[in-house]
């Protein structure tokens, strides 16, 4: 996982609540067996609209994604948060997340950051008056900023930490083997078994 | 202090818990299906990983499978593809798998539970947010991202931070006609999409207990519909009975050993929740959705809400934006809706109890001119069961399509698909804008809804047949 320190970059704002996952990247999407080359599925219906906000030649380039409460709601698809960062997204700020797709997010190295409605609100005024805007998300200081916005946000340190240092997840767990093992020798015999070895 | 349900079932699967880290919680069945794996195999080969428990895994084919023709060759390239893939990495790794075609092939929600895979106090994991169901055992079940699979798949664990408890308390008696479904689509429209956000529900109470298993299992499946990654509910005599005698329950002295521990697993009295739902069973009706969020229902005899009567100005915008792409009127009576396609199936009600239901409204009676009914069993076991009892036959002489088995219209990644404009009366989970086909229009509904408004053509419970709509058999 690429490491996540701070960003600065021009937003999209999004005013939707309830994004779902199928919005993000509709099914058919789903057949695809790599990680990348998503881009194009991202928003892809609402895209048919050419007013549509991230069609628009002034958000071209933005890297920030302001959206409405409940984004990502829906399915378990990491491909939600490829396509998003696969068209260039680094961090996507919203009043709140589905819980899956937040877990999924940090996994990848994409920054969701959670703010109270009340400063999306000020953010979206504001990007949506001055596209040129910038908006920093600092993960270094937990903070939020843009013109007339200073907004900290919280996650918690360990997926901090994480991020920060772009560790593998697996590789951590995997120091914990021999925990992993002693576990094992102690599960009951009647927890059932998929194939008999 | 006591604990919940959910604690316990926690608490009995930590490996490791350290300060200021995530509890290092131990996986006892991994789910596996075609679409949100293959990059995860992908990863173990990338890093020379195997899998560290394949007596622990599963896959079966679920999501791409055609539904007709299925011995011929997927007529998708894109579709066969990524089901060679998964058949590949299944034999490169030695993973268990039920392919297309295997009498055990299905929804993965469906064949888990019906091989006894998924028992009380487990932990279930899958790439797939409907994971939820298995929480009908007891069990703590919930849906995964494709990095956790790879996760899981490596370790046999996952890092979890454990969530907070809800319970939803229902008691009470279901009103005649009164399903499961109406049930959890009207807790969702009560508790909003993200209601049960950052907790694992506990369905509880009269109502709950007096619930068959196939019942529980549509109601925990639409847990996360309601933005809670996993819904449990108490294992009793009602699970014991289900899971006795099935091909991976225990046996002899594992099953009187099981069944001594299953009977541990229930919240204790002095145990407290995090936040507390009640409903009132009684006070319930048949519930559609007339929007594009499962959270947008309301009792089949309401009419279209006015987004004007929305005090927050976000829901009062998705109201608006909901009726636009659903092509609706405010005020209209949802029995006044009507559909070109009615879908009975999924892992919400693709079980052998909603074919059944599905089927007793349509005996006797015909599928109205102009639409399209498709059923769909949630698994080629329960597809068997249905032709044993002869429901293939209630719904092709109804007029109804009579499928092979998979998630097919549930989110169209098969053929299976509306198109743009066309309006589905569907069991399934969700109704999100074109879910179903590019453009297409999904209320959610109960089996029995489903066939009612199939008959009528337009949406409608039982209740609103009448003997004109009964058809005399031909030849009689």
């Amino acid at each position: 996982m690429e490491a996540f320190t701070t960003h600065t970059g021009r937003a999209v704002p999004l005013r939707r609540s309830n994004v779902d996952t199928d919005q993000i990247i509709p099914a058919h999407w789903l057949k695809k067996v790599t990680r990348d080359g998503f881009e194009d599925g991202l928003f892809e219906a609402w895209r048919k609209d050419p007013e549509f906000v991230l069609n628009r030649p002034e958000r071209q380039g933005a890297t920030v994604l302001i959206a409405g409460p409940d984004f990502g709601t829906g399915s378990s698809r990491e491909h939600a948060v490829w396509a998003l960062q696969n068209y260039g997204f680094k961090a996507v700020i919203s009043s709140r997340f589905a819980d899956i797709f937040h877990g999924n997010s940090l996994k990848n190295g994409l920054l969701t950051v959670v703010l109270d409605q009340k400063t999306v609100d000020a953010l979206w005024e504001l990007t949506e008056q001055d596209p040129t805007a910038e908006v920093t998300v600092d993960l270094v200081a937990r903070e939020v900023r843009a013109e007339g916005v200073t907004a900290s946000f919280e996650l918690d340190e360990n997926s901090r930490w994480r991020l920060l240092n772009g560790l593998d997840d697996i590789s951590l767990t995997l120091q914990n083997e021999a925990d992993i093992a002693a576990y094992e020798a102690k599960r009951p015999s009647f927890k059932p078994r998929t194939l008999q070895l | 202090m006591g604990r919940t349900l959910a604690e316990k079932v926690w608490d009995d699967h930590v490996v490791r818990r350290a300060e200021g880290e995530p509890d290092l919680l131990y996986i006892d069945l991994h789910l596996l299906h075609e679409v949100t794996s293959p990059q995860a195999f992908d990863g173990l080969r990338k890093s020379g990983r195997g899998v560290r428990r394949l007596d622990l895994t599963i896959a079966t084919e679920d999501h791409n499978t055609p539904t007709l023709d299925i011995d011929k060759p997927i007529a998708d390239p894109v579709s066969r593809a990524q089901l060679e893939t998964l058949r590949k990495n299944c034999a490169d790794f030695g993973v268990r798998l039920h392919p297309l075609g295997d009498v055990e092939q299905g929804v993965v929600h469906v064949v888990g539970p019906q091989l006894g895979l998924t028992q009380p106090g487990m932990t279930v994991v899958c790439g797939d947010s409907h994971t939820s169901t298995h929480g009908a055992f007891g069990a703590l079940a919930f849906g995964i991202g494709t990095s956790q699979v790879e996760h899981v798949l490596a370790t046999q664990t996952l890092p979890m931070a454990r969530p907070k408890t809800m319970a939803i308390t229902v008691d009470g008696e279901l009103p005649a006609g009164v399903t499961a479904k109406d049930l959890i689509l009207a807790i969702i429209a009560r508790i909003g999409t993200g209601g049960g956000q950052g907790y694992i529900l506990e369905y509880r109470g009269s109502a709950i207990e007096k619930l068959s298993m196939e019942a529980r299992m549509t109601i925990c499946n639409m847990s996360i519909e309601a933005g809670a990654r996993a819904g449990m509910i108490a294992p009793d005599e009602t699970t014991f009975a289900y899971l006795k005698g099935r091909p991976h329950a225990p046996q002899g002295a594992d099953w009187d050993a099981a069944v001594e521990y299953w009977r541990t697993l229930r919240t204790d009295d002095d145990a407290e929740f995090d936040a507390e739902v009640v409903i009132d069973a009684a006070e319930l009706s048949p519930f559609v959705t007339w929007g594009t969020n499962p959270g947008q229902g309301a009792p089949l005899s309401a009419s279209v809400p006015d987004p004007a009567s929305y005090e927050d100005p976000s829901e009062r915008l998705a109201a608006e934006k909901a009726l636009e792409y659903m092509g609706l009127e405010a005020g209209q009576p949802l029995r006044s809706i009507e559909v070109d396609t009615v879908f009975v199936g999924s892992c919400t009600n693709g079980r052998i109890e909603d074919l059944r239901a599905a089927a007793d409204v349509l005996r006797g009676r015909k599928v109205a001119d102009g639409v399209r009914m498709l059923v769909v069993p949630g698994s080629a076991r329960v597809g068997l069961q249905a032709v044993e009892e002869g429901l293939d036959v209630v719904f092709k002489e109804a007029g109804a399509e009579w499928r092979h088995a998979g998630c097919s219209m549930c989110l169209g990644m098969n053929p299976d698909q509306l198109k743009p404009g066309e309006r589905a009366a569907s069991t399934s989970n969700r109704n999100f804008e074109g879910r179903q086909g590019k453009g297409g229009r999904t209320h959610l509904v109960s089996p029995q809804v489903a066939a009612a408004t199939a008959v009528l053509g337009r949406l409608a419970s039982p209740a609103d047949l009448t003997d004109v709509d009964t058809v005399t058999p031909a030849g009689v």
